[in-house]
């Protein structure tokens, strides 16, 4: 029986889960999941400004975390895309702290060859059009620069680095469930087109990649369980492709049949085909059942052939963006906080600004779901305003808007003792495919001393 | 007897985004609340009730074996995760808000 725990669901997830997870419970695998579209560009971004960052820095003092951990329990394995788009750049970093730490010897494999950036020249020269699969417009039609492009690659050549030995294996954008297929595929050496199998190790993937969603995290149940020490998720997968989902004993929250289906049907279309680039898993006929406190069944598991392409996600840069907030207080604070949305936006259009794109809400009575209107009338909300427009200086002077409202507008405001809110670059998305045969990844697989020195070059 | 029954109390209920889509997973309590929510939750009342959010379409799939429904919402999210000026950018409060949802009860129901 193979153990795979998931101790990241994104970058920005807590910091000591994976450490408390490892050390309450022996597992064969470690995974951490830290990329989403958003982040990959937001990563994209911090590498346009310096070429050795792009991947996610969390994965840094985690590996601190984890070191003793490492030392007793040899046969843990790291599996993470922290990668993110310079997974080359965050092995170097990781390995400069593991020789520091005397653990020289230990193997990292890193898998690249997602990024299509640098590819893109000759991929559109051989007639790939990269059509957004949103929009169908061929990609020639995008006027702005790109600031990413990435394939989500899939679990092979996460095996192959495992299969030379690697014991850390580092990548950019793989897709989310390959990071548990590809240590189920090596254990159990099965065959990339055992569709059952690896639509089996998929759900698994799919179960634990989003952490404590699965052990009781984000319920409405929130009352019936301590949070305090959540336990982040276990899958125990078996070679004929059987499935326990389960967390550390004695942790915080709860596995049971409503936490597993909840996450089951988390972000996405039609179960009856969940594309990954392994896999077409069809999760329509899957079966969970609680097998005995926080142990849960899932089986059914049907697959289909993998598809012949590669999910693609580009980013580019589109605008500027900002955000305001003030809090409204008093019977009156409804129609007040409409008063200061317009005052802002009527002052702007004094001086001649016209934002692309404005929109206004009153957090407090029910606007953070657009359309809710307020059973009751609150005490106080938060008026919030936010604004996107091609030219940044007009975003800036959006954001200025708001503090002088605290004398010049009506009483009973505050809530803006922390600044102006920064203005930011808003980043578009072109989803697309490109055929899998165009794509070659690699995978490399050195000592963490071997990747160190490379850092000192 | 006939009335009204909330989702959130035969259900629970949770969001997320797939580019400018939301999806809601609606999880019955049990089989009988399953039947419940497969002949009254349909697309059409969940596009109804989100009509504040714009969706330009509703789609439901049915899990029956593990009594879920999941609805997607297409183009619900003014952008979505990058672009949308919302507060709540990734539909993350729309599973919550389902909740509220009002189902009738009919005699044989």
């Amino acid at each position: 029986m193979l153990r795979i725990a998931n101790g990241a669901g994104f970058l920005g997830d807590s910091m000591q889960a994976p450490r408390r997870l490892v050390e309450a419970v022996e597992v064969d695998y470690l995974t951490l999941e830290y990329l989403a579209e958003l982040t990959m560009s937001i990563l994209a971004r911090a590498r346009q400004k310096d070429p050795r960052q792009g991947f996610a820095r969390d994965l840094l003092p985690v590996t601190r975390s984890l070191l003793p951990t490492l030392r007793q329990q040899t046969r843990l394995r790291l599996v993470t895309n922290a990668g993110g788009v310079n997974p080359h750049g965050c092995t170097r970093a990781v390995a400069e702290i593991l020789v520091a730490e005397g653990l020289s010897d230990l193997l990292i494999g890193v898998v690249g060859g997602d990024d299509l950036l640098p590819e893109l020249n000759r991929l559109q020269s051989t007639g790939q059009q990269f059509i957004n699969s949103q929009t169908q417009q061929p990609l020639d039609d995008l006027a702005c620069p790109l600031l990413a492009a990435n394939a989500y690659l899939g679990a092979g050549p996460i095996v192959e680095a495992l299969g030379r030995g690697a014991r850390f294996v580092i990548t950019g954008r793989v897709a989310d469930a390959s990071l548990t297929v590809g240590p189920a595929v090596h254990e159990f050496g099965w065959s990339f087109d055992d569709w059952p199998r690896l639509a089996a190790a998929t759900v698994a993937g799919h179960l634990i990649e989003c952490g404590a969603q699965v052990t009781g995290g984000y319920s409405d149940r929130w009352r019936d369980h301590d949070l305090t020490n959540i336990g982040y998720p276990i899958a125990e997968l078996t070679e004929d492709g059987g499935l326990v989902i389960t967390k550390p004993e004695g942790s915080g929250g709860i596995v049971d049949r409503q936490t597993v289906v909840q996450q089951l049907v988390y972000e996405i279309d039609d179960p009856r085909c969940y594309y990954t680039p392994d896999v077409v898993a069809d999760f329509s006929q899957v079966t969970v059942q609680t097998e005995a406190s926080d142990r849960v069944t899932v089986g059914g598991a049907a697959g289909k052939p993998a598809p012949d392409s590669y999910k693609v996600s580009m980013a580019y840069q589109n605008g500027y963006t900002a955000s305001g907030q003030l809090l409204v207080y008093g019977p009156d604070c409804l129609e007040k906080a409409a008063a200061c949305g317009r005052l802002i936006l009527a002052r702007l259009e004094q001086d001649g600004i016209k934002l692309a794109r404005t929109h206004v809400e009153t957090l407090g009575a029910g606007m953070g779901v657009p359309g809710d209107s307020s059973r009751q009338a609150p005490r106080e909300v938060v008026l919030r305003l936010a604004a996107q427009d091609d030219c940044r200086e007009a975003v800036q002077r959006f954001v200025e808007q708001f503090a002088p409202l605290i004398t010049n507008g009506p009483a009973g405001l505050a809530g803006y003792a922390s600044g102006r809110g920064l203005v930011r670059a808003v980043l578009a998305f072109w989803p697309s495919t490109v055929p899998k045969p165009l794509i070659t990844p690699t995978v490399e697989v050195k000592t963490a001393a071997a990747w160190a020195e490379e850092e000192r070059i | 007897m006939t009335g009204e029954i909330a989702v959130g109390q035969i259900a629970t209920a949770r969001s997320g985004d797939k580019g400018n889509h939301a999806n809601i997973g609606v999880v019955a309590n049990d089989g009988p609340a399953y039947r419940l929510l497969q002949a009254e939750l349909t697309a059409a009342r969940v596009q109804s009730f989100f009509a504040g959010l714009g969706a330009s379409r509703v789609e439901r799939f049915e899990l029956p074996n593990v009594w879920a429904l999941n609805f997607v919402l297409y183009n619900a999210l003014a952008g979505g995760a990058s672009q949308s000026l919302r507060i709540d950018t990734q539909g993350k409060l729309l599973g919550t808000a389902i909740l509220e949802l009002k189902l009738p009860l009919s005699n044989n129901g």
